[in-house]
């Protein structure tokens, strides 16, 4: 039968295919599901990937495309330096809602105040908000140990609690006639994000996905500190020998994906989605996992990936509206992953016919 | 406000009903894990057992067969993890993440038509000389055939673990699966078949959620049960008995809150509403601190490469 031999060093040449045949092996995986459903699978796999780019009303769609990247990206950014060092943020959503929070309520406490400062001071807050609520696993994990994929997990929850209480109470809007929800913050020249280049989408946080991406990719590749973080990951033991103290990693890959999580949550909440609400948590924090992995955890890879899977947001919206449930994009999200980690597989090993090898073994 | 209005009896019995989701599904995660396996997917299979059990119950009419289907969806989730970590030797981080997000969409995928729909009722244990007896009748002898299996379940677990030679085999794999695999044990098996009965208790545990303590099916109603089953088994420090004292405790605070939402108790119910989660954290905490039980393999990836 098979056997698998470890590489070296990961295939660099299949770490690059293996995403492409996910992609595609999800389509036929995902057709199958489709077809389960009682829909035709090639145009729904056409109403995914396609339509939105090429189709009717493309030129609508492919607005939304940034729109959606780019949260998308500037969160799993901030994750795929926390795995690279095995500091596992699952809380993104959590700390994106916080930022978001934060840096509305920084906004609001302002209204109706007209001045350039404002926007600023929000991101800032936003920033402040993801960065203090990732500071507590961070926190616990340094002074006792504990494990901060459960804690970031947990306080995702606890976010979206105070969520809908803030929307319910403290940041509603006073002349919203009792309906939850706080004031419009697009609609408020000094705390609004609007497309950047009307129709493309492109807003503030799209702008500062490209610039994490570059920031990233430096911080990495050419930066002490990244160096010290893939070294973390890599081998802990080595990393104590080189000087790293793991309790700072941890503290900068946590505080840093929580900061850039919450910034998306600020561009959000004052572009595309406008105002608090109680359903302001979208998914965008764990669609952020996918994406990180589908990019290879590498900056450029994640641009990519987020375009991808905001692609199939997208492509989910169309897909809905010709009677295909919301929820089979989720699914159909999750099975990428998997397919992902499967082939993977590929990278780390070489599969040998075990047979001839043992042969060949006997006759030295 | 008016604390007596709350019914300490009462309390204990829909505690335990709370519970027994969270304790199904973490002594099933805490096997999995005495042989070395992380499965962060507990959610995902507790939700796809909850619509799978769901689903089979309102169309058979029959609730056993619904906990059956439940295992069975588990079960085969669980399948899913158990050929990626240990025949692909995917990261198990990664792929637990990837079973959770992927369960959330397939059980509303499969859910859309059972929204608003009720379960057929459970057989209670009804022996009318137990549940007259005072207080403990009331509290603890009136529960549907499920609380007591979950608890039997628990007891043959920790049995099996400490007394029989395969519970041995299966622990040595979890400590040390290089040392398991060089006396002759087969990693690779016993770590499946105990991913897969961890997917079944999962399961077991969803359906008991969507059956029986909720007794409707709504998009994402796990609501982090899963996560916290899996504190649970941090929590228990990897001890089948703790299980059940976790379990209650995570159980005694989600419906204590309730209880004292319900009463208008003056603190506001974004506090009380995030207690059980808020309550986990605070428990990991303390757990974290002591020297650590946790089996010696956790999460490693075993490869054999002769």
């Amino acid at each position: 039968m098979f056997r698998l031999e470890a590489r070296p060093q990961p295939s660099k040449l299949w770490i690059g295919i293996s995403p492409i045949l996910a992609v595609l092996a999800t389509m036929v995986a995902g057709g199958f599901l489709f077809a389960a459903l009682g829909k035709d699978p090639f145009i729904s796999i056409r109403m995914i990937f396609w339509d939105p780019l090429f189709g009717e009303f493309a030129s609508y769609y492919r607005g939304q495309l940034l729109t959606k990247a780019g949260p998308l990206i500037l969160i799993a950014l901030g994750l795929s330096i926390g795995f690279r060092a095995g500091i596992w943020n699952i809380g993104a959503e959590g700390q994106y809602i916080m930022g978001a929070l934060c840096g509305a309520a920084i906004g609001l406490a302002m209204y109706p105040l007209d001045a350039w400062y404002i926007f600023p001071l929000m991101v800032l807050g936003g920033a402040l908000g993801g960065w203090a609520w990732a500071m507590i696993p961070a926190i616990l994990r340094n002074r006792f140990g504990t494990n901060e994929i459960l804690v970031s997990l947990m306080l995702v929850y606890v976010a979206e609690k105070i969520l809908a209480a803030a929307a319910l109470g403290l940041l509603k809007n006073p002349e919203g006639r009792g309906f939850p929800g706080s004031r419009n913050l697009a609609n408020w020249a000094s705390s609004a994000n609007p497309d950047l280049i009307a129709g493309t989408g492109m807003h503030w946080g799209v702008v500062a996905a490209f610039i994490a991406v570059i920031g990233s990719y430096v911080l990495m590749q050419r930066h002490l500190i990244g160096f010290q973080i893939n070294l973390t990951g890599q081998s802990p033991r080595a990393a104590m020998f080189a000087g790293v103290v793991p309790a700072k990693v941890v503290a900068f890959t946590l505080g840093l994906s929580g900061a850039l999580a919450g910034l998306a949550g600020l561009f959000e909440v004052t572009g595309p989605a406008g105002q608090i609400s109680i359903d302001f948590g979208s998914g965008y924090g764990f669609t952020a996992i996918i994406v990180a992995f589908l990019g290879r955890l590498n900056p450029f890879g994640i641009l990519l990936a987020g375009l991808l899977l905001a692609l199939t947001y997208i492509g989910g919206n169309v897909a809905e509206q010709e009677g295909l449930p919301a929820a089979a994009i989720q699914a159909f999200q999750g099975m990428l992953l998997f397919f992902l980690l499967a082939f993977d597989l590929l990278s780390n090993f070489r599969i040998r016919l075990a047979h001839s090898s043992v042969s060949k073994k006997e006759a030295v | 406000m008016d604390l007596s209005a709350i019914n300490p009896l009462a309390l204990i019995a829909s505690l335990i009903v709370a519970s027994t989701p969270i304790l199904l599904a973490a002594i099933g995660e805490l096997v999995v894990e005495k042989t070395g396996v992380l499965n962060l997917g507990v959610e995902g299979m507790m939700i796809v057992g909850a619509i799978a059990g769901f689903a089979v119950s309102v169309n058979t009419g029959n609730p056993w067969l619904g906990f059956l289907a439940a295992m069975f969806a588990g079960a085969m989730l669980a399948l899913v993890f158990a050929i990626l970590t240990q025949y692909f030797l995917a990261n198990q981080v990664a792929t637990g993440l990837a079973l959770t997000l992927f369960g959330l969409g397939l059980s509303a995928l499969m859910g859309i038509n059972y929204v608003g729909k009720k379960p057929p009722s459970f057989p209670k244990l009804d022996v009318q000389f137990l549940t007259d007896i005072p207080i403990i009748g009331q509290a603890f002898l009136n529960h549907d055939y499920m609380v007591y299996i979950s608890i039997l379940l628990v007891a043959a677990v920790w049995y099996f673990l400490k007394f029989t030679r395969t519970g041995l085999v299966l622990r040595a794999v979890g400590e040390n699966h290089d040392a398991a695999h060089a006396i002759g044990y087969n990693v690779t098996f016993i770590r499946v078949l105990a991913i897969l009965f961890g997917g079944a208790c999962a399961g077991l545990g969803g359906a008991y959620l969507s059956l029986i303590s909720v007794s409707s099916w709504t998009e994402g109603m796990t609501a982090g049960a899963g996560w916290i089953a899996l504190a649970l088994v941090v929590f228990a420090s990897w001890k089948p008995w703790w299980i059940i004292i976790g379990a209650y405790l995570f159980g005694g605070v989600t419906v204590l809150q309730l209880n004292l939402q319900a009463v208008g108790v003056t603190i506001p119910a974004v506090y009380l509403s995030s207690a059980p989660y808020v309550v986990t954290i605070l428990v990991l905490v303390i757990m974290s601190g002591g020297r650590s039980s946790a089996p010696a393999s956790l999460g490693r990836v075993f490869h054999a490469s002769h």
